[in-house]
């Protein structure tokens, strides 16, 4: 088995889309928690990971310049984390398409953890 | 079961900041809504605080880590829990193992109807000083209670009965409240009828016992219109006109009596409906089957013997053998120290005085009961009773 990080973006439209009343909150977060659930009943969750806040810092360059981030027109901000285990990426990749952030143009980056050698 | 118990201690720890609160800034308009937005906060806290320090469910408690999942579940826990009433779920709350019948039903009383530490003094026949006490002892207990459990079969039927009687109790204080407003508050004989409407739905708490219980409280309830007259008056069971008796509220109770003629359990709840619905087949007081009502009694005396209980029996033995019979049995009352801030104690006595002629000994007795009067309706109601007293008044109807 290896680990693959989850990635999860989305543009701004698409996370009020999805957030944008407290009904529609609660809708996505459901299909969320059963999608999670689903991970850690068949042991695929290896690291529940956590959601990330839009507003932030980004430090850029030797100058070490600090400007706010993500960018508000940025196309796929990143929304959070979680660390999957799976037999392969092709099984990895096929865990990833019951997420429910796919309903938008959201998208989930499926990246193997690296093994570098000893 | 585990969204349950998350919600029973995080219920538990709002139940205890609510008395807090609500002490200092008194209760707010909506306290079930209030105490459920406080218990989700408080979930949200306690978890974040005390993930490492508390046994939550193995499966659950990876989910509780993450940000991701943690206000879903604890959204979850509340919303779509085995008992979906909040309300509900907060009583079963408040009778936690660890306290006494009486503070549960103090805690249960006070939090869930907003009833002042007098009404429930009042209901619980004691003393306010001892039930503010008790209010704070069962608070402690609450807090103190870390381990989230789980409500097993066992720990579910015990505090079943424990809510069934809150239930009970909210009703009576509705029925024959305390309350310095109004003697009858139809409000919390309807609250109690729809939390017990409740407990039916939920197959595990729909045992006979609770069919009687809501029996008990349809025959009654049918009974609410003609329990205040035309004037705004209080009027007696011997007094009322029964055709303004709840035909369908009649029915329902009695279906449900027969609903909870199952079973090897026999409850007091069996025996005050069949009771109730004794009175409810007599169209006329002379109709009443008083043979049947006082066999009843004995039996309910038998299962669970009270003052209230034995009071009610002498009112009936005096009805079936006359009013030097029912003295009696008033005067025989075992604990009837325990009578001694009730003020139908008295009233019964003047009742049966005034029956068998002796206006004098009669007129004492409800200025008895007028000095513990507690609200306007039953000071009403008993200043007519005295006026039938005055030997000039001989029109008066006992």
């Amino acid at each position: 088995m290896s680990e693959y990080v989850f990635l999860f973006r989305a543009n701004q439209a698409d996370q009020r889309e999805h957030m944008g009343t407290p009904e529609r909150a609660q809708a996505s977060m459901g299909a969320w928690l059963t999608w999670i659930r689903e991970l850690e009943a068949k042991g695929h969750l290896k690291n529940p990971g956590q959601p990330l806040d839009l507003a932030g810092k980004v430090v850029r360059g030797a100058k070490k310049v600090v400007t706010d981030g993500p960018y508000a027109e940025s196309k796929d901000m990143v929304l959070g984390f979680i660390i999957v285990e799976a037999r392969d990426l092709a099984q990895a990749t096929e865990l990833s398409m019951g997420c429910p952030m796919l309903g938008g143009s959201g998208s989930v980056e499926i990246r193997p953890v690296a093994k570098y050698p000893a | 079961m585990h969204n349950l118990a998350l919600a029973e201690d995080v219920v538990q720890d709002a139940c205890c900041r609510a008395l807090e609160v609500w002490e200092a800034d008194g209760v707010p308009e909506n306290p079930s809504a209030w105490l459920m937005a406080t218990a989700k906060n408080r979930a949200l806290d306690v978890i974040r605080r005390e993930r490492t320090a508390r046994a939550f469910a193995p499966e659950m408690g990876r989910l509780l880590e993450t940000e991701w999942t943690l206000a879903p579940l604890v959204d979850e826990a509340f919303a779509a829990g085995t008992i979906r009433d909040e309300q509900l779920r907060m009583m079963f709350s408040c009778c936690h193992p660890r306290l006494p019948e009486e503070a549960q039903l103090a805690l249960i009383l006070n939090i869930l109807c907003g009833f002042g530490a007098k009404e429930i003094a009042s209901a619980l026949l004691s003393g306010q000083a001892a039930i503010e006490k008790r209010i704070a002892r069962g608070k402690q207990v609450l807090a103190e209670a870390r381990r989230l459990f789980e409500l097993g079969d066992a720990e579910f039927a015990a505090r079943l009965s424990t809510v069934r009687r809150a239930l009970y109790l909210l009703f009576s204080e509705g029925y024959h409240g305390a309350s310095a407003a109004a003697a009858v508050r139809a409000d919390l004989c309807a609250e109690a009828l729809r939390l017990t409407a409740l407990l039916r739905e939920h197959p595990p708490a729909a045992t006979p016992a609770t069919d009687a219980l809501a029996a008990l409280m349809c025959l009654h309830a049918a009974r609410l219109p003609a329990r205040i007259d035309a004037a705004g008056d209080l009027s007696g069971l011997v007094e009322q006109d029964r055709s303004r008796w709840d035909a369908r509220l009649t029915a329902e109770g009695l279906a449900l009596l027969e609903r909870s003629a199952t079973g090897a359990e026999l409850t007091p709840y069996h025996i005050e409906s069949a009771i109730a619905a004794v009175h409810a087949g007599a169209r006329t007081l002379e109709e009443t089957d008083w043979r049947s009502i006082v066999s009843l009694y004995d039996r309910l005396m038998a299962i669970a013997p009270s003052p209230v209980v034995a009071l009610n029996r002498a009112i009936a033995i005096g009805q079936r053998d006359g009013a030097a019979r029912g003295l009696e049995e008033l005067a025989a009352i075992e604990d009837r120290d325990r009578l001694s801030r009730y003020p139908f104690y008295p009233a019964a006595q003047g009742e049966l005085e005034l029956r068998r002629g002796d206006r004098v000994a009669a007129a004492k007795h409800f200025q008895g009961a007028l000095a513990l009067a507690r609200n306007e309706a039953e000071r009403r109601f008993l200043e007519k009773r005295l006026r039938s007293c005055d030997p000039s008044n001989t029109g008066a109807k006992p």
